[in-house]
């Protein structure tokens, strides 16, 4: 598949601090790339980058396989929004969606054919008048996706564009920028701490951390498989719950042991031979853990209820178990009490396991 | 598809070019006016430049000329008096109006605008009027002495022992609604709730000023102290409009020993010398300040 | 950077002067006529009658005639209000040979002024601008060296801008004064503009950027609609200051175009003739008028514009 935007050892440093650090991205053509990560870990500084607004200190950008790394942000091809909107607060929405066209001095019948279709796009035809203090929160976010729409440009750049709304607002955008995305069929770098945006809007999810790209891989993979410790435990909420043992043989079985309890691997999918007593983390999503009537293995662990938190849909327990707290999902219709004891067993096939040292997925 | 060849980083110089030739009038300012400005005249401080500038060096001569000069000495002795009466005197009523300002009173912004229009008015002006007030034939000592003290005397821009006094009082008039609106604002930068736990403590008004405002307000108080001094450092206009460095010479200033001596006596050395030592002045109290509010934080 | 963060505490000396719109602190009154309030009012009046009082002496002075003035105290209001001593302090008052009034030096005064705000104004808010958006290495030094250069004494620049000023033909014109103006108006000018520029989102410039436009039109399309209050207050700040302005106006001037204060002090302390007190503070009002104006009607900008230009000295 044609590459959009290639992205070559890219470096950037501030003085001594180092922001990003030999970085290869590729994105291909239409998709919708999410870069997933806590603040400072450089997305935003890279997607600056990208967009032209930061110089590198090393490393090269491409974007539809021409050289941009040393353009103006005008000449990439890109259109970018913001968490603030960063719309012109002295221009009305019509100024301000046809500045970049008028600064390019595009003919006024083309400004106008441009202005109306991304107005019917979003849906903000009766805004165009009115002036930014005079706009709601989503609309004015509306109005600063419109001005990348107006722009006819090959990639849409997103800072964190739904930080700044309350929670109900930001699910709605949500569905609109995908649905935006399913129709315009654009090449889209969204960067956000929200996983949840990250999960539901990504083809594929970049989690950054120091500079560095911890995995690069579709949402379900990145959830079910990450790649290393650090990827783990930053997908999903709550977090993977994580066993320290080691690896011990049961006959000729490999099983992970922890305070002296044992659990079979045989389900797990290993990547290299499982060596005895190597010392490994054992990560386990909440929903991964199964008890009482899910128990599916003639293995026989027990657990103490610790805690109960009802949620509604889902039921999260808080389980005590030979001296680790871990956290169970289940249905919303099984409730237990404080101090309950229940048979408790691990769903291995979907576990991941991770050497203790190099927190690389083993 | 076609090869990714790199790019070499074109030349820093020109790129985004005009915000480089914008800000030329400014590094050019910086540069030749502040900087070469200030280093040529530390330069020929040290030469025998009389009516035009010359670059014949005689050491440190026009330095002993100066400190050698009862006129120069009687600048630098007003300079301090004033100087150091002003700062004590304009910190002092400035916190004071500032803090009465600050009990919830009435009519705030009608007292603000009083306390403060002297501000507005130029070091002329004031000098002008307080010249008249203190005229000793109309002012203030022919009133008193008409309410039945005939003996009162009050002519402080007719005695050369305290002339400087009488500016004193002017420039005070002119400066203090200035310090009065940089305290009011460090007060009321103050969080509310220390009030509120002074007073659940019962500590005394006054103490809680002394004991915890005033300590709270330092970085305020130092700010204000550093633009006071280096301002009273310029005096100048105050002083020719009030007294004209009269009577005699009793009421001299460096500044005005350097402009006469540069525009007037036609002597640039004696000048130049005198405004090196001012601008020693100002660095003695801008570098410890400096020092004390930065050196101690990260450097370099 | 020490330099640039000692402006910051400047600047943030500015902004607490805004801050104090917050409101009144303090603890709350109690009955009206307390011991308290009669002594803090008692206080206040006081102090603002100090305040006052010159005011009120050169009001009354300058509307009474000399006899009266022989006669009475300063303080008295004026018997027989008569307004000659301001005709005649703006029309015929004489400085050695001119006996054309102070209208002479205020004509003089509002030719230096207006090319001097604007310029200086232009000169340090596209500066303010470029150092606050379009960053790269080495402004900040310069900028540094600027702000330090605002607490070195004129006194200590002032001849070799004489010179420099004379090499390129313009020392004694009024294109000279307005580049005095400019000079040491730059550092205030320049802090305020780019503290203010600094203050705005950031984002805001960069979709400019996106959207392709340069640095001049994003300055006159983006920015300058946004800093309007801050041009004001940079303008009640130089009309002002250089108004007020003696020492430049005596070094850089030639006799017959100095400004208003140059002319106001020869007047007043000229040594020929009989003194005329009326004369005189009815030309120390009008000269104070246009500054005191100002003021009145700026209001609460001209704290904040004064904070700052505490900064000048």
């Amino acid at each position: 598949m044609a590459t959009s935007v290639s992205i070559r050892d890219l470096s950037l440093s501030f003085g001594s601090v180092t922001v990003l650090k030999d970085l290869n991205l590729d994105i291909r053509d239409g998709e919708f790339l999410v870069l997933l990560g806590s603040s400072g870990c450089g997305k935003s500084t890279l997607l600056n980058c990208i967009a032209g607004l930061l110089e590198p200190t090393d490393g090269q950008i491409f974007i539809k396989d021409r050289n941009v790394t040393w353009e103006e942000p005008k000449d990439r091809g890109i259109g970018m929004v913001f968490q603030s909107y960063a719309l012109y607060p002295q221009m009305t929405v019509e100024k301000n969606l046809s500045f970049g066209l008028r600064v390019a001095k595009v003919p006024q019948a083309e400004i106008d054919k441009r202005v109306a279709r991304a107005a019917e796009i979003l849906q903000i035809g009766p805004l165009l008048k009115r002036k930014p203090a005079e706009l709601s929160g989503g609309q004015r976010q509306r109005v600063a996706i419109g001005r990348a729409l107006v722009r006819d440009v090959d990639v849409f750049l997103f800072d964190e564009p739904l930080s700044n709304l309350d929670a109900k607002l930001r699910s709605e955008l949500r569905v609109e920028i995908k649905r935006l995305h399913q129709q315009l069929k654009n090449t889209m770098i969204y960067v956000t701490h929200d996983q949840i945006e990250a999960l539901t809007l990504a083809d594929r999810i970049a989690i950054m951390k120091s500079g560095v790209i911890q995995q690069l891989d579709d949402p379900i993979v990145i959830y079910n498989r990450p790649k290393n410790l650090f990827v783990a435990g930053f997908i999903g909420s709550p977090s993977m719950n994580f066993l320290r043992g080691e690896i011990a043989l049961s006959g000729d079985r490999p099983v992970f042991t922890t305070h002296g309890v044992s659990f079979a691997l045989d389900a797990y999918d290993a990547s290299e031979p499982l060596a005895p007593s190597r010392k490994v983390v054992l990560g386990l999503r909440p929903e991964h853990v199964m008890i009482d009537s899910d128990v599916n293995s003639p293995e026989l662990h027990e657990a103490v209820v610790d805690i109960e938190e009802p949620m509604g849909a889902d039921n999260l327990l808080w389980l005590n178990h030979a001296g680790h707290t871990m956290s169970v999902r289940i249905g919303g219709a099984r409730r237990y009490a404080p101090g309950a004891r229940v048979r408790m067993s691990f769903d291995m096939g979907l576990a991941s396991l991770f050497d203790a040292e190099t927190e690389d997925r083993i | 598809m076609r090869s990714h060849a790199p790019a070499g980083r074109p030349s820093q110089l020109f790129r985004n070019l005009n915000s480089k030739i914008a800000l030329i009038p400014m590094i050019l300012i910086a540069l030749v006016v502040f900087l070469g400005g200030t280093v040529w005249t530390v330069v020929y401080s040290f030469t025998n430049s009389k009516l035009l500038p010359r670059l014949k060096f005689v050491g440190l001569e026009q330095y002993e000329r100066l400190w050698d000069a009862p006129r120069w000495i009687i600048s630098i002795q007003n300079l301090a008096i004033y100087g150091i009466l002003s700062l004590i005197f304009s910190l002092v009523i400035g916190f004071v109006l500032a803090a009465l300002m600050d009990q919830k009173i009435r009519f705030e912004n009608t007292f603000r605008t009083i306390f403060l229009y002297p501000f507005a008015l130029s070091f002329i002006v004031t000098g002008l009027v307080w010249q008249w007030i203190l005229n000793p034939e109309y002012g203030i000592q022919s009133i008193v002495r008409s309410l039945g003290f005939p003996g009162f005397t009050f002519d402080p821009l007719y005695n050369s022992d305290i002339v400087i006094y009488g500016i004193l009082i002017a420039g005070l008039w002119q400066g203090t609604g200035l310090v009065m609106c940089l305290m009011l604002a460090g007060l009321r930068g103050i969080d509310e709730d220390i009030w509120k736990a002074a007073r659940v403590d019962g500590i005394p008004m006054w103490r809680t000023y002394i004991f915890i405002i005033i300590p709270m307000m330092r970085p305020v108080f130092i700010t204000t102290l550093v633009l006071i001094a280096s301002g009273i450092v310029k005096v100048y206009d105050l002083v020719v409009a009030q007294t004209s460095g009269g009577p005699g010479i009793a009421s001299e200033v460096p500044a005005k020993y350097v402009y006469d001596y540069m525009f007037q006596a036609q002597n640039l050395g004696q000048g130049f010398a005198a405004s090196t030592m001012m601008l020693i002045t100002v660095a003695i109290i801008i570098v410890p300040w400096a020092y004390l509010e930065f050196g101690g934080k990260k450097r370099g | 950077m020490a330099n640039v963060s000692s402006l910051n505490t400047a600047a943030a000396g500015f902004d607490a002067v805004s801050a104090e719109v917050a409101g009144p602190r303090g603890r709350k009154p109690r009955k009206i006529l307390s011991r308290r309030n009669i002594i803090l009012y008692g206080l206040l009046g006081l102090a603002a009658l100090y305040y006052l009082l010159p005011l009120y002496v050169m009001v009354v002075t300058s509307m009474k005639g000399m006899p009266e003035i022989r006669l009475g105290n300063i303080f008295s209001p004026p018997v027989e209000i008569t307004f000659e001593p301001w005709v005649k302090a703006w029309a015929t008052a004489c400085t050695g040979l001119n006996c054309d009034g102070l209208s002479r030096g205020f004509w003089n005064s509002v030719r230096i002024l207006l090319p001097s705000v604007v310029v200086s104004i232009a000169v340090a808010s596209v500066s303010g601008y470029a150092l606050a958006n379009w960053r790269f290495k080495g402004a900040d030094l310069f900028f540094s060296i600027l702000i330090v250069g605002a607490f070195i004494p004129y006194q200590v620049m002032i001849y070799p801008i004489v010179i420099l000023l004379r090499e390129l033909g313009v020392y004694g014109t009024l294109t000279g004064l307005v580049i005095v103006h400019t000079i040491f108006g730059m550092p205030i000018l320049t802090l305020l503009f780019r503290n203010y520029f600094t203050s705005l989102p950031e984002e805001l410039f960069k979709a400019a950027r996106i959207d392709g436009a340069g640095f001049w039109q994003i300055y006159f399309r983006i920015m300058l609609p946004m800093a309007l209050p801050i041009f004001v207050v940079a303008m009640i700040l130089q009309v002002t200051g250089i108004w007020n302005d003696f020492l430049f106006g005596v070094v850089f001037t030639r006799p017959d175009s100095y400004p208003m204060t140059v002319q106001l002090n020869n007047i007043v302390n000229s040594v020929q003739g009989v003194k005329e007190y009326n004369v005189n503070m009815a030309a120390t009002l009008l000269t104070g008028a246009v500054p005191l104006i100002v003021y009145f009607i700026s209001g609460r900008l001209f704290v904040r514009g004064i904070a700052a230009g505490a900064v000048k000295g």
